[in-house]
């Protein structure tokens, strides 16, 4: 093969490539025309903003229309050699983050934070931090998912920072940045291990590696080199799913962030880690399914079903004792992680063609949905510290006298949270407990039911205080924005739409296609 | 009227008019009162058409279409496309077509007595609702949600949507007595009662509950239709009966693992020893319009449950317990007695009131014997759905009574009051009505549930009938005593409140009913009344679809065997 052929596959997949990687590179856009534009702006004035707006909403629009024009295609799709994969997963995964990009800068345009002076140094942080999730979502390659995870959370340090003159802003930072480095060092030890045993850092290739090693071993040997590096990695990514025993950044960097702040990380990061733990451990035991090895999935399913089911008990216990707002929402993150989990750990525990689709399928829809209630949640917190100067529930008492219509939308979040019907987390909840049922796992569908009962207390106790307990001395109440109330009747009818007629199942059409084509190694 | 149109908005209409008065400015209480009992007005004045509508629906001969065969038709129809029968009753669309949900309602003998009930008694609960000066808007924007709950659990002919309904209910109920009932409090021996603690423990036992349910709502719909054939994926009611009924589709095992799961779920709501605990709480801690919904169409949303699920879907199962639901039963009617006996809290008294005579319709469900003739088996489940239409009627008629009291002296305390018959006549008057068709006085409709459930468990077990209808007595004698503290002898001293009694003219403080109460108070009497001596008003309706249901599963178990 001369130079210029070699040339020409390089020059004919970077241009396909890059076509399939327009959202991320209209974010990169972004970011660079932030940064560049502040050069001549004067202090003062939003331009960051609307420039973030304008490039997030870009992006969700790419990402849509190549959702809908790339189908099944029959080509490989993988992209960059093989570092990337754009699949419907993929495809699902940036319209969702880029979605979650949208309301996030509506969520700042309301809240005003950030500060006009420092809105040009947050957003290119806030991009950066998705860009980096965006990439966490399609990678495929060992080196390149530890990039995404890289990327995904050095902006994050930052923004958990980013309240300045707060002592706790700067301790939560700190803290973020210290066992981020160790989950980080860890997981690379771990990949540095699989990918040392294989001789290849490409995870298809990896697992197709490893069903061959097994198969040829006549069965499972117990490999210490390849357990531990699983076990490794998983730990990294565990880190940011905030997966106990890993969570106790968590609920500190929460409070010491912003609302704002906590919410893109309760939302947007743990979708990404989620994504990335459904596209590792799937991509891993796909050809063990078919290499007939149930030892190994099982005790990767039953693995990764009791870190799920420790997280959801341990987030919702520990939540009840809460007064901290943000503190608290971190422990119902922590919860709700451990509920995503749950269909992951059915799905590679399972052992089945079948009945991996729906349970993956269910995670996407519970993200979806989780999407608008906690964001919806951080939301209202950031609204009424903006009115009240505080985030602890104490001085919620008597909310619902003082604004009605936030106070309510609240409800809707908390309910839809704890997963009461008619509201959308029930619908998520439903489909999670069908996939448990489904595939067998009655275990830990009883931990997810029993969680559910505990999680109400916390979720109920929020609203106990802000509609039902008398305030001691009547305080003036306040209106919201225009822009304030559209944000909330947005996330409240998004909470309150799942059972409309249609909705339901538009929305699993679109899971289940991006699911349908998940990339996976044969 | 299209049944569609008609049943949709029986379900719907409330919340309609709730999301209404979002709009309506919230000092105009005068006018959200209006609204909102017009529409449960209104709503009632629509079930009574969905009467008429059931009564035109007879065949030629006089019986009833089945609900089964009705519902089938529509399926016939919405797979042919062909347009539905708009007379049927039966109103089903695809809904959620991933899982195969339908919005699908209809209504039978079973369901239509407590449909009419329920439209009714809000209807009077949102006319006792006048004294409520407290965030008007939003009370009557929780009731209004609350009444299609209810209406809609009624309605509802697909699990899933019955069990969204059933949920709904928890939600404006936890605020109603959160926030409308009495106030936080420290008890003398400190522990926390009050509003905010009744509401959350009536949640959370309802939320354990309705869990329990879905574990049952997920089983049924994978659970195979035929022997090692694929998962059933329905969540039609009509279907899983025929599935259960089948004898051959569900172990015995399976059945009795989900009829218990069923059956804790129901026996919250009814609710049944040992998970009665949050009654007394909640109605004590209620307004009194809250406590007539709640004593009134609550509880009997575990009995319909009964009826309609755990009883179609796993026979063989309830049959197998039968001593052990019979066994509750009994427990309930005769421990809720005594501990009514012991209340010196007016309300708890009825509280505790409510629960024993629940108890009856347990037992009138669970007295199914195979060796024995099906119609006594019948007689007793009739027995019992009337019970629970009965009891319908008195206990949010006693509830009232005691909120009628409560205003006026702003006190419970049974030892505290006494000699009313002569301050408050009319008052007096038809209380004892009430109360004595609570108490089951032949001519009031008490009487018929409890006699046609006590003679139906005679060929269960003699014992068992002995000891039920020994209730009676033991229900006769709080019933008689509490007349006599409240009634009779001479006013205590401290009526008006500690060392208030004395030197007052008590006609003044304590007036006669107002023209509203009499408003309330007179058609729940007239009805007690005419249930008594005139029970085949409501028989006419339920006896053909009750029988039909204990034919299907006397048939299906014995065909097993």
């Amino acid at each position: 093969m001369t130079l210029t052929q070699v040339l020409d596959i390089v020059r004919t997949d970077i241009a396909q490539s890059l076509v399939l990687f327009s959202p991320e590179l209209a974010l990169v856009v972004t970011i660079l025309l932030i940064l560049f534009v502040r050069l001549f702006q004067r202090e003062g004035t939003y331009l960051a903003r609307h420039l973030a707006l304008l490039g997030t909403v870009i992006s969700l629009g790419l990402a849509a229309y190549l959702f809908n024009r790339t189908s099944l295609s029959a080509e490989t799709p993988e992209i960059f050699g093989g570092m990337l994969v754009v699949d419907g997963f993929t495809h699902f995964f940036r319209m969702l983050l880029a979605a979650f990009g949208v309301f996030m800068v509506w969520l700042c345009a309301i809240t005003a934070v950030p500060s006009a002076r420092d809105a040009s140094d947050f957003f290119p942080l806030l991009l950066g931090a998705t860009l980096g999730m965006m990439l966490m979502t399609s990678s495929i390659h060992l080196l390149m998912i530890f990039m995404a995870v890289e990327m995904a959370s050095l902006p994050s340090y930052g923004l958990a920072g980013f309240l300045k003159e707060d002592r706790r802003a700067g301790e939560a930072s700190l803290k973020y940045v210290v066992f981020g480095a160790g989950a980080s060092g860890i997981m690379l030890y771990g990949m540095s291990l699989l990918a040392g045993r294989f001789g290849t850092a490409h995870l298809p290739t990896l697992a197709r590696e490893l069903a061959g090693a097994v198969q040829s071993t006549g069965g499972f040997v117990l490999d210490p080199i390849v357990v531990a590096g699983v076990l490794l990695i998983l730990v990294g990514i565990g880190f940011k799913i905030a997966a106990v025993p890993f969570h106790f950044w968590c609920p500190d960097v929460f409070q010491g962030a912003s609302a704002e702040v906590a919410g893109f990380l309760s939302v947007a990061s743990k979708a990404a880690a989620l994504a990335l733990l459904a596209r590792f451990s799937l991509t891993l035991a796909y050809p063990l399914f078919a290499a007939d090895s149930t030892a190994i999935t099982g005790a990767l399913g039953l693995t990764l079903g009791l870190l799920a089911a420790v997280t959801a008990t341990y987030g919702n216990l520990a939540a009840y004792a809460q007064t901290n707002l943000k503190r608290l929402l971190a422990f119902s993150t922590i919860a709700h992680a451990g509920y995503m989990m749950m269909p992951i750990a059915a799905a590679i525990g399972a052992q089945s063609e079948s009945l991996y689709r729906p349970a993956v399928d269910a995670v996407l829809f519970y993200l979806a949905v989780y999407l608008f209630m906690n964001l919806g949640a951080f939301g209202v917190v950031a609204l009424i510290r903006n009115a009240i100067g505080s985030e602890d529930l104490r001085d919620y008492v008597g909310l619902i006298h003082r604004n009605a219509p936030l106070t309510v939308a609240m409800a809707v979040f908390m309910l839809s949270l704890t997963g009461i019907p008619p509201l959308a987390g029930f619908v998520a909840k439903f489909r999670i407990f069908a996939v448990l049922y489904d595939t067998g796992f009655l275990w830990l569908l009883v931990i997810g039911l029993i969680n559910t009962v505990f999680s109400l207390f916390y979720y109920v106790k929020v609203l106990r205080v802000m509609i039902v307990d008398q305030p001691e001395v009547e305080r003036p109440g306040w209106q919201l924005a225009p822009l304030a109330m559209a944000f909330n009747a947005v996330l409240v009818l998004a909470n309150l739409a799942p059972l409309a007629p249609g909705v339901w199942p538009a929305l699993q059409a679109v899971t289940q296609s991006a699911v349908s084509w998940l990339h996976l190694p044969y | 009227m299209n049944d569609t149109l008609l049943l949709s908005l029986i379900a719907f209409l409330p919340v309609g008019v709730a999301v209404l008065l979002s709009v309506v400015p919230g000092s105009k209480r005068e006018l959200i009162k209006t609204i909102s009992f017009a529409a449960t007005v209104v709503v009632f004045v629509l079930t009574l058409f969905l009467v008429k509508m059931y009564f035109d629906l007879r065949n030629p001969d006089g019986s009833w279409p089945t609900l089964a065969e009705r519902a089938a038709a529509a399926k016939q129809a919405l797979r042919s496309g062909r347009p539905a029968d708009p007379k049927d009753l039966v109103v089903r669309y695809p809904w959620i077509r991933p899982f195969e949900v339908e919005y699908y309602l209809g209504v039978d003998g079973i369901s239509l007595p407590l449909i009419v009930l329920t439209s009714f008694i809000s209807m009077l609960a949102m006319l006792a609702s006048w004294n409520i000066d407290k965030y008007v808007r939003g009370y009557c924007m929780l009731f209004l949600l609350l009444e299609t709950g209810m209406l809609g659990t009624f309605l509802a002919l697909d699990f899933f949507l019955f069990y969204v309904f059933w949920e709904l209910m928890l939600l404006p109920m936890y605020f109603l007595i959160g926030v409308w009932g009495a106030p936080s409090r420290v008890e003398v021996d400190g522990r926390v009662r009050g509003g905010p603690y009744a509401a959350i423990k009536f949640f959370i036992y309802t939320l354990v509950g309705s869990v329990l349910i879905l574990i049952a709502l997920l089983a049924f719909y994978f659970h195979p239709a035929e022997p090692g054939g694929n998962p059933a994926y329905t969540f039609d009611l009509m279907r899983l009966h025929e599935i259960g009924q089948s004898g051959t589709a569900y172990s015995l095992t399976f059945q009795i693992v989900m009829f218990l799961l069923l059956y804790v779920g129901f026996a919250i709501k009814v609710p049944l020893f040992p998970f009665h605990t949050w009654l007394p709480d909640a109605h004590v801690e209620a307004p009194t319009p809250i406590s007539m919904i709640l004593a009134g169409i609550l509880l009997k949303m575990g009995g319909y449950g009964f009826a309609r699920i755990a009883y179609p879907i796993c026979p063989e199962a309830a049959q197998y317990l039968a001593w052990f639901l019979v066994a509750i039963g009994v427990i309930n009617i005769l421990y809720g007695a005594l501990a009514a006996m012991a209340q010196t809290d007016f309300k708890k008294l009825v509280a505790y009131s409510s629960i024993s005579h629940m108890g009856y319709v347990m037992l009138g469900f669970a007295v199914w014997s195979l060796a024995g003739d099906p119609n006594k088996w019948s007689m007793a489940f009739n027995g019992a759905m009337f019970q629970m239409i009965a009891h319908g009627i008195s206990s949010p008629a006693m509830f009232f009574a005691v909120g009628v009291i409560y205003d006026r002296v702003h006190h419970r305390d049974l030892n505290r009051m006494g000699g009313l018959a002569n301050i408050m006549p009319f008052y007096a008057g038809l209380s004892t009505i009430i109360f004595f068709a609570g108490m089951g006085l032949p001519g009031l409709c008490g009487f018929i549930g409890e006699v046609f459930t006590v003679l139906g468990s005679w060929q269960f077990s003699r014992t068992v009938a002995v000891l039920a209808a020994s209730g009676v007595i033991l229900t006769a004698g709080y019933i008689l005593w509490t007349l006599q503290r409240v009634f009779l002898g001479t006013p205590s001293p401290n009526i008006l409140g500690e060392g208030h009694g004395e030197g007052h003219d008590l006609k003044r403080f304590l007036p006669d009913l107002s023209i509203r109460e009499w408003v309330i108070a007179v058609p729940m009497v007239v009805m007690a009344v005419v249930l008594g001596v005139y029970p085949d008003l409501v028989f006419r309706f339920m006896e053909p679809s009750v029988t039909d249901l204990i034919l299907d599963l006397t048939k299906a178990v014995a065909g097993v065997r």
